[in-house]
């Protein structure tokens, strides 16, 4: 079952859309989940989609991508397709459990969940509302605020299918777990995965989102994930965004930390249409410590837009963010980091980063940290910088017989390694660094670090999914 | 290898250098041949570093006129790489810092674009590491610092010595030392001056910029060069810098009757 959603109409359709088909969408739901997603209709249709008058879209435009039409399935599309696909993941020395997402349909296909520990559930978030109702409902919903952001509110009420996982207290998930996106179809695709995690008390995992495509079709994915954080806890979080020039992707995570817990969290983004990276952090237990990371490279008409927003609820938590691009051609970025002290978040730390480079003269970046703060004990700090590469720093490069070419590479790549250098999987930080190279030298295609084996961009790509296990 | 003993390496004539508009060194005449040593002295504010980076090829300054000639080849507009790769190397006054750019790597890719440039293949890996651990023990550089960042945290003297290290590294056939010995303890001085003697060859030549005679104890120079107001105003043995460590810069002044 699908829909076209028209240039123009794109709210309109999905309202009519929802309203023809409400019993079908939410045939997999929960009572609790069915309330959920009422709501979040309730809220897409009293709010309206943002224009640049909006202060926090200001400077990403969704008009252009807008004028697509999109199609929505109701059920699974690739049915029909002839399917022959591998989802092996080429990163050396990276073990992890897999989960597969194709199309935003989670696939068993591709997945490898062998010898979880046991308590660990790795599941499509439909089936945690069948199987585990009670830890689904607990966390489902709880942390995302639907009421004020309408991709949230279109996400809650049209999400059919995402990731689960649930960490149990004192369990230690040694392998990570890699979450595969692929996007492999013959119509533009609106995808809207919701996923939710749950780490228990003094539990620790390491998630790696990767969001590929596999071909230059246009699609507008829009993706949510909650994750909480219980005392203790430690998160490791990587979003590796590698997708084609005419891909929109706007994610948003809500992390609610308590206690004592700890986050780490990567946004990489290497190719992509329009990405937009929402983290929102509520630090709600003392002791809480979260670092938010981001690296952008981005060149010809791509536009990356990461946005944060930590809340200090408590007093004695650290915040710190450091996001970095380097922009190319005619490529824009924005950052817009928000940090709220509460009048009790007392010895607050919270630093933000924004440091750019561009290259050429047409890239343009606009950067807003901002501190809200209203505790008189914290220390604070924000900082954006926007300039070229180190012209003296150069220069001595050259001095040496360095081509100009090298000495560039040199200072990009020593520009952007300073995002991964605190990352502790070895064999997942060569990988992006060699990305990262690749990327500079212009050497990485999107095929090219996608699960999918398909160096050469001309050859037709083969689904083999046995649907029968779907 | 066969060389030519007494090859003209370095030839100035005539040379105006510009700084945004501004004359510096107003037409300066300069000889260095292979195995010479030569020391440039002068005031601050003279044109000494405006000559070693206009000779390395620093964008910026620009030669309005006469001809910067190395190894028979006139270099005006050559840019700093290809200077390089024929055999220049700047010991800079100011070593740059550069975060997340390790010596070793930094190294390793100027010595293959280097060779790349003559016709070479990379340097194996383990021929590099070898080479590095001599040359390190050339300038008594401690092995920790060819893993760090280059520059980055280095003390005044690490920065020193690091430049001689990498001259070591590239071999070149003309080194511009711009004032090396500033911010230097004795110490450091001798070292880094033993460093420079030993790299010493009859095929090829040294610039020593200073401000002061101390280095020259060092490292003796066949030839000493008085600069002033973008000319060089004296030139002769090493008793001339003797003699200006003596009467002092005034004399100079005075002569010239400025």
């Amino acid at each position: 079952m699908k829909t076209t959603l028209h240039n123009g109409s794109f709210k309109e359709n999905l309202l009519s859309l929802y309203e023809g088909n409400e019993e079908y969408i939410a045939r997999n739901d929960s009572a609790y989940s069915s309330t959920i997603r009422s709501k979040g209709f309730v809220h897409f249709q009293n709010l309206n989609l943002p224009d640049r008058k909006n202060e926090l879209w200001k400077n990403t435009d969704l008009s252009e991508v807008l004028k697509n039409d999109y199609i929505k399935y109701l059920n699974r599309a690739e049915t029909g397709q002839d399917l022959n696909f591998m989802f092996t993941c080429e990163i050396h020395n990276f073990k992890t459990d897999q989960v597969s997402f194709l199309n935003g349909w989670h696939i068993k296909a591709g997945s490898s969940l062998p010898d979880l520990p046991a308590g660990v559930i790795i599941c499509s978030i439909s089936e945690a509302f069948r199987f585990y109702p009670d830890l689904a409902e607990k966390h489902y919903g709880r942390y995302a605020e639907a009421g004020k952001d309408i991709f949230l509110a279109m996400n809650t009420a049209f999400t059919q299918d995402g990731l689960f996982v649930y960490v149990p207290d004192n369990i230690i998930l040694e392998k990570p777990v890699q979450m595969i996106s692929i996007i492999n179809h013959n119509e533009n695709l609106l995808i809207q995965n919701r996923n939710l995690v749950i780490l228990g008390k003094n539990s620790r995992m390491t998630l790696v989102m990767c969001d590929d495509s596999t071909n230059q079709q246009a699609s507008f994915n829009n993706s949510v994930t909650e994750v909480f954080l219980d005392e203790g806890s430690h998160f490791e979080h990587y979003k590796l965004q590698n997708l084609n020039n005419s891909s929109t992707l706007l994610n948003s995570t809500w992390f609610y930390q308590e206690a004592g817990s700890r986050l780490d969290t990567y946004a990489i983004t290497l190719n992509g249409g329009l990405i937009r990276n929402y983290s929102n952090v509520k630090l709600n237990g003392s002791g809480a410590d979260a670092h938010i990371n981001g690296l952008y490279l981005v060149d010809r008409k791509q536009h990356v837009d990461n946005r944060v927003f930590v809340e200090h609820a408590v007093a004695d938590c650290t915040s710190k963010e450091l996001f970095k691009g380097i922009l190319d051609d005619e490529a824009s970025a924005v950052f817009n980091g928000h940090v709220l002290v509460k009048k009790d978040a007392q010895r607050t730390n919270a630093y933000q980063q924004n440091r750019n480079i561009l290259l050429t003269d047409k890239a343009t970046v606009n950067t807003r940290p901002f501190l809200e703060i209203y505790a008189d004990d914290v220390k604070c700090s924000h900082g954006a910088t926007v300039g070229q590469l180190d012209s003296e720093a150069l220069f001595y490069l050259r001095s040496r017989g360095i081509c100009m070419a090298s000495a560039r590479l040199l200072l990009m790549y020593a520009f952007a390694a300073e995002v991964i250098s605190g990352m502790t999987l070895q064999a997942l930080k060569d990988r992006i660094d060699e990305m990262i190279r690749q990327r500079l030298r212009g050497e990485l295609h999107i095929c090219q670090t996608c699960v999918l084996h398909c160096a050469n961009q001309d050859k037709e790509i083969h689904f083999d999914i046995d649907m029968s296990k779907i | 290898m066969n060389f030519e003993l007494n090859i003209m390496l370095l030839q100035l004539k005539e040379l105006h250098v510009s700084i945004k508009g501004k004359e510096i060194i107003h037409g300066l005449n300069l000889e260095v041949k292979a195995g010479e040593v030569h020391a440039i002295m002068g005031p601050n504010g003279t044109g000494k570093s405006t000559l070693a980076l206009a000779i390395a090829g620093k964008e910026g300054y620009e030669i309005t006129a006469g001809e910067v000639i190395f190894n028979g080849l006139v270099i005006n507009e050559m840019p700093p790489e290809e200077r390089a790769r024929l055999g220049i190397f700047l010991g800079f006054q100011y070593p740059v810092e550069i975060p997340g750019v390790s010596l070793t790597n930094f190294m390793r890719t100027a010595i293959n674009e280097v060779r790349e440039y003559r016709g070479l293949p990379p340097m194996p890996a383990g021929e590099f590491l070898k080479m590095m651990e001599e040359k390190k023990q050339l300038v008594e550089i401690q092995s920790k610092l060819t893993n760090r960042s280059v520059n980055e945290g280095f003390s005044g003297g690490e920065k020193k010595k690091n430049e001689i290290f990498q001259m070591a590294m590239l071999e070149p056939m003309l080194a511009v030392l711009d004032e090396t010995d500033s911010g230097l303890d004795i110490d450091a001085l001798k070292i880094v001056a033993n460093g420079v003697n030993m790299l010493r060859r009859p095929d090829n030549a040294t610039i020593v910029i200073t401000h002061y005679q101390r280095l020259l104890t060092y490292i003796v120079p066949d030839f000493v060069h008085v600069i002033y107001n973008g000319k060089i105003v004296r030139s002769g043995g090493k008793e001339l810098a003797l003699e200006l460590e003596e009467k002092g810069y005034d004399w100079i002044k005075k002569e010239l009757n400025v």
